[in-house]
């Protein structure tokens, strides 16, 4: 059953993340990687990372990609002035590129298998939770400096004047 | 039960994918979907080894990892409105001022 799941949401995962990387128009981009978040979101279940799942559709899926799907029909670029992909030297290479990162991965997942092991509940709220707020408190208090760099940033570059 | 070198994988074919989409595709809003595709990826890796291990720790920096992306997401739409606005297009090949 885990088995069928695992192949069933990863082939969903890695078709949408094809199809965001080849559509001309970035809303249909925009509405497959929805589809590919949530097909996470369905892995981080069957490795028992509840809370990670809800917050991956809470926060990509509700906040980035609507983030996203707002600034697409805000500047609302005409059909007609999309950028032409050609395919240059550089780019052809890049693929290439990555395309060997990837054949790279699977020989060397080959030949270091790691066997079944145990699931650890690390994803659940109270996991989380409790590593957040004693081990990792700096780094969690860091994220907050973080955030409001972003948001000073974010109003900062798109007001036409300060 | 599925064993964690499948879910590197699958986060490696995810990064990889992503990969393309930055070095392959012009439009910017598009770079920077892919991007998130990247860090996905990454967040798939971190998941699978942490609970393989039985660490916290793979939970926790998943998370650190979605709060950088949402920063990441804000600033570069940000970016882009007010690049659009300056130079009314979205092709990177055309934003090229800075190069030498």
């Amino acid at each position: 059953m885990e088995t069928v799941l695992f192949i069933l949401f990863g082939a969903i995962a890695v078709c949408g993340a094809i199809m965001v990387v080849t559509r001309k128009h970035p809303m249909a981009s925009a509405l497959y990687l929805i589809l590919t978040l949530f097909a996470v979101a369905a892995l981080f279940v069957l490795r028992q990372a509840h809370f990670l799942a809800a917050i991956q559709v809470i926060i990509y899926a509700g906040a980035v990609v609507v983030l996203f799907i707002f600034v697409i029909m805000l500047i609302n670029v005409p059909e007609d002035r999309l950028p032409v992909e050609r395919a240059t030297t550089m780019r052809v290479l890049g693929v290439l590129a990555a395309g060997f990162f990837i054949l790279e991965s699977a020989v060397l997942a080959r030949r270091f298998w790691m066997p079944i092991g145990p699931v650890a509940e690390v994803g659940t709220v109270e996991a989380v939770g409790r590593a957040l707020f004693t081990d990792y408190l700096l780094a969690f208090e860091i994220t907050s400096v973080l955030l409001l760099a972003a948001v000073i940033g974010a109003i900062a570059l798109a007001k036409r004047k300060i | 039960m599925i064993a964690p070198s499948a879910y590197l994988l699958l986060s490696a074919i995810l990064f990889g994918i992503g990969v393309v989409g930055v070095v392959a595709r012009k439009n910017i809003l598009i770079i920077l979907m892919s991007v998130e595709l990247m860090l996905n990826g990454v967040n798939v890796a971190f998941v699978a080894a942490g609970s393989y291990l039985g660490d916290a720790a793979g939970g926790v920096f998943a998370f650190m990892v979605m709060t950088v992306a949402a920063a990441e997401a804000a600033v570069g739409l940000a970016l882009l409105i007010a690049l659009y606005r300056l130079k009314e297009t979205v092709d990177i090949t055309e934003l090229k001022v800075l190069k030498w």
